[in-house]
């Protein structure tokens, strides 16, 4: 800002509110006063505090998701000026700069609301759980280090297990659907979670696990299940679902080159089937 | 007898490897977080994580080295045993870490990679980029997923622990907690619980902890009767990143692979740092310190960075304090491969790619060393009695503490690296302590004779959760409130503490306390309701904060991170032989005179209202005898001398004093501020 440009005095915050699952959303405007070098997450923490719209009506604090506030937990993402992102370091000089009006918050359309700007993506974990992304060791006694890896190989895992199954890649997928249970009155949260989970069989996995399998079937030891994860990535809801929009790598606030994994793993599915032919 | 289980509070690296472990053993284990556990506070930590290696060894380091760092470091606060324990696993963590599939960065022909880290002449320190605790934290997540398909670990992600449930006989059968989105209150019957539940860090308002690190479960412990010990010792990390919302850590492991801090000499200097000389950049760490250099321990770099900006206005900005930390005489390509995570955080949120241009950073409130009162049995060698039910419990039986919530490992002052390493540790010892002690009970908490405690507990805190929800409006505001914590805390207990000061923070500590309990709500609804929860977590927060304040104000010394500078000993100034030895002897006597009285662990009691008593316990300190830790302290040559003296003629004189070489003298000034 050059000194002759008019002094910022606030900005507005505009939020798509939503009381709880299966409610109207609806929108709301907070007007901020301006700080240099605030972020999203210190405005929503301004709106806890005062708890009070554009207009000065009293309204409940908008509810959202943070732990680490340094982008490494995945926690707040949320969708920001229509991009997918972490709130955290979606920083209010930058978005102010890219859209002068306003900022506007939603929640993540992919994923069942909660609350206002809070999500359940338990789906990313569970898809997790389907392409059995561990590394499945006999115990965890002493049994001396792990294989010696070549630094080029080091090199290609570490970038994918920086994951931090925030969401964003699903978020920009066209392929990836909303799936949504809905709360039986007085219905036990074990069962919620059941029947959601059930819900979710044969739906797409989406490019983060697809990119775990890949980090796991590199890891020596990982590797031994190799053929199980690919099962996994050829059954229903599986690699076949992905369309190549690449939507997913711009998004990545990680940078992994997630388009790089799916394409390997296409391949090796490919392989891994007409083995598989020959096989029986 | 029905099935026995075990609760685990908290999905850090030390929640995570106890259910890992117990589930191993084939216990029953429900696993309890926040958050989903993949989003732990574990992910922020950036460095590494320390053990004795292949290659140091061979340089004459040992387990006993590390453990002689990690005492020395931490002012011989500790109790040696666990710390002995500790490091005598700590290469087989990282074998077993290794082994799960952590990528930590390889040399070219595919051995792990170390670097160095402070408080230590070793590489010891084994990463994975600069996101190490995130790569461990993923290692024991997907550990824990895999035993939740397979049916050994129940997860429970949104739910905040509420309490223990204790039974007449003072012994924890379980405990309560609620549902974050439901607010659905539960009791959780349980034979052990496991509270790993991290560090205390908002209390201070803002500070390098994630948000989730409350210290609410410690001190809805310590309510119900649990004992909180060494709450004083509060560690802040030299290098940081303030912001509005988050003070964010800038890793040690930038210092460990050739970062350098300095300020320009000329005060304020307007120039671009790439344009100032090298004789004009005052290196202060390095100058200071030359045999340690920029990785002193972190007590020591902290008050060096504070005292530059706040006592010798050498501050790089004048309105802002922050010292200059430069990597840019490292090459783009080793930058990127050893400490990419974080230069990526620093270029984020500031904007400023670091490769090119030095960090500004600022010390920042960062690792609690005190915690839950843990107990542990000790064995003839001095480590610890495996599958002994003592080690790791509190006083109330029943109820564990491991990780950063526990108070044993890193006592005045813990060394960059140690973290990650004792809250993995913690969690795999615990396991078959805790398998042995319930296997010792003969029934279950989920037996029927139980079912009345339970339902009791639950209607309790359902009560106490509806007459909150029922406070009046017009009341004080919970957000505001906490600000105000912080701002106290921070004056009063970080880097340099007063008397007077602490006293002034205790009686408006108290003050903030009344006002909470006056705290209205913008949101009184059952649903997702942030607003009670975090009332109820600012509630919390005053029992600890007092007990800090209380044992720092009690505590009048100089030990590792607690820095009074009335009570601090200066060094030998003298240059006449006669006259320095005369004041080297005073020196010794007075630290001889200053251990028997402090060298003790503060335990912290609480009444129903929260308010802590103090008590003193000794510190077992029966294999490496104290000694005075003389980082850059005036003629610590003569003093080291005089106690080497001393010690010798106390020992056997048959046996070699085992002497490591850490605590030789740097000749140098005083590591410590002068008044401001």
């Amino acid at each position: 800002m050059t000194a002759t440009a008019p002094k910022r005095e606030s900005f507005d915050v505009r939020i798509l509110r939503q009381s709880g699952p299966g409610e109207e959303s609806r929108w709301e405007t907070f007007r901020i006063p301006y700080e240099p070098n605030l972020n999203v997450i210190s405005v929503l923490q301004k709106i806890a505090a005062t708890a009070r719209t554009a207009e000065g009506t009293a309204t409940t604090p908008v509810a959202w998701d943070c732990n680490c506030l340094e982008e490494v937990c995945g926690a707040c993402t949320m969708v920001i000026n229509g991009r997918v992102r972490q709130s955290c370091s979606a920083l209010v000089d930058k978005l102010l700069a890219e859209s002068p009006g306003e900022i506007e918050l939603q929640p993540m359309s992919k994923f069942p609301v909660v609350r206002d700007l809070v999500v359940d993506r338990s789906r990313m974990f569970r898809a997790l759980e389907r392409v059995q992304a561990w590394v499945p060791v006999d115990d965890y006694y002493d049994r001396g280090g792990g294989p010696n890896v070549p630094q080029e190989l080091q090199e290609q895992r570490y970038p994918l297990s920086e994951c931090m199954t925030c969401g964003c890649c699903v978020e920009a997928c066209p392929q990836y659907g909303k799936v949504e249970v809905h709360r039986r009155p007085n219905e036990s949260q074990e069962s919620y979670e059941q029947r959601q989970a059930e819900a979710e069989e044969g739906q797409f996995l989406g490019a983060a696990a697809i990119s775990q399998t890949m980090l796991f079937n590199d890891h020596a030891t990982g590797g031994m299940i190799a053929a199980e994860r690919l099962d996994a990535l050829t059954a229903s809801g599986g690699i076949q679902e992905c369309g190549n929009a690449q939507n997913c790598v711009a998004v990545c606030p990680k940078e992994i080159p997630l388009t790089t994994s799916i394409a390997r793993a296409g391949r090796k599915t490919t392989w891994h089937m007409i083995k598989k032919w020959f096989d029986r | 007898m029905a099935e026995q289980r075990v609760l685990v509070v908290g999905g850090g690296l030390a929640g995570l490897a106890a259910a890992m472990k117990l589930a191993e053993l084939d216990v029953a284990v429900d696993l309890m977080s926040l958050v989903p556990v993949k989003r732990s506070h574990s992910a922020c930590a950036q460095g590494g994580i320390n053990s004795v290696n292949d290659t140091t060894r061979q340089q004459g380091d040992s387990e006993y080295h590390h453990f002689d760092d990690t005492v020395y470091g931490g002012d011989f606060l500790q109790h040696q045993p666990p710390v002995k324990e500790m490091t005598d696993w700590a290469p087989r963590i990282i074998d077993l870490m290794d082994r799960l599939g952590v990528p930590f960065n390889r040399t070219k022909e595919g051995f792990r990679d170390q670097r160095r880290f402070g408080g230590t002449l070793y590489k010891r320190t084994a990463f994975a980029g600069a996101t190490t605790g995130q790569q461990l934290l993923y290692a024991l997540d997907e550990q824990v997923r895999r035993c939740h398909a397979n049916g050994k670990v129940n997860t429970f992600e949104g739910w905040d622990f509420l309490g223990p449930i204790i039974d007449d006989d003072g012994r924890c059968r379980g405990a309560t907690a609620q549902n974050l989105v439901t607010m659905e209150i539960r009791a959780f019957p349980a034979d052990a619980v496991v509270l790993a539940t991290g560090g205390c860090g908002l209390i201070f308002g803002r500070s390098t902890m994630s948000m989730a690190c409350t210290g609410s479960a410690a001190s809805r412990s310590v309510q119900y009767g649990a004992h909180y010990a060494n709450g004083e010792f509060i560690q802040v990390h030299p290098t940081a990143i303030p912001g509005a919302d988050k003070l964010r850590l800038m890793s040690e492991s930038a210092r460990g692979e050739g970062g350098r801090v300095w300020v320009p000499r000329r005060p304020q200097d307007s120039r671009a740092p790439r344009d100032i000389p090298e004789e004009e950049r005052y290196y202060f760490l390095e100058e200071r310190y030359p045999k340690y250099g920029n990785l002193v321990p972190r007590d020591i770099a902290t008050r060096e960075i504070f005292n530059v900006c706040v006592n010798e206005g050498l501050s790089v900005e004048a309105d802002k304090q922050c010292v200059y930390l430069d990597l840019t005489h490292i090459s783009r390509e080793e930058l990127d491969r050893k400490l990419g995570g974080i230069l990526h955080i620093y270029e984020k949120f500031q904007g400023v790619d670091p490769r090119i241009e030095p960090m500004k950073i600022f010390p920042a409130v960062h690792y609690s060393m005190g915690g839950m009162w843990a107990d542990y049995e000790r064995t003839a060698e001095g480590g610890l009695a495996p599958d002994a039910p003592r080690n790791h419990q509190t006083n109330i039986p029943g109820l564990y503490a491991i990780g950063e919530c526990d108070y044993q490992y890193h006592g005045a002052n813990r060394l960059g690296a140690n973290s990650l390493l004792s809250c993995i540790f913690t969690g795999l010892f615990v396991g078959p302590c805790i398998q042995s002690s319930i296997e010792s009970l003969g029934e279950s908490a989920s037996d029927a004779k139980f079912d009345l405690l339970l339902r009791a507990e639950r209607s309790r805190k359902e009560m106490e959760h509806k007459q909150l929800l029922e406070r009046p409006a017009g009341g004080e505001n919970p957000y505001l409130i906490h600000q105000e914590l912080g701002q106290e805390m921070t004056k009063a207990a970080t880097v340099v503490r007063r008397n007077d000061q602490l006293t002034a923070a205790l009686d408006k500590v108290s003050e903030l306390h009344e006002r909470a309990r006056n705290c209205s709500l913008s949101d009184t609804g059952m649903w997702t309701n942030q607003n009670v929860m975090f009332t109820k977590n600012l509630l919390d927060m005053f029992p600890l904060a007092k007990a800090l304040l209380k044992g720092a104000l009690a505590r009048d010394e100089c030990r590792g991170a607690h820095y009074k500078p009335d009570f601090d000993m200066p060094g030998v100034e003298s240059q006449d032989p006669g006259e320095r030895r005369r004041q080297a002897e005073m020196w010794c006597d007075k630290f001889e005179e200053k251990n028997r009285k402090w060298l003790k662990t503060t335990v912290a009691s609480f009444d129903a209202h929260g308010e802590p008593t103090l008590s003193y316990e000794d510190v077992d300190t029966s294999l490496i005898p104290p000694r005075p830790r003389l980082y850059g302290i005036v003629g610590g040559d003569i003093i080291e001398q005089v106690w080497k003296e001393r010690s010798i003629s106390q020992s056997d004189p048959t046996k070699p004093a085992e002497q490591s070489g850490n605590g030789a003298a740097e000749t140098s000034r005083s590591p410590v501020p002068a008044t401001s």
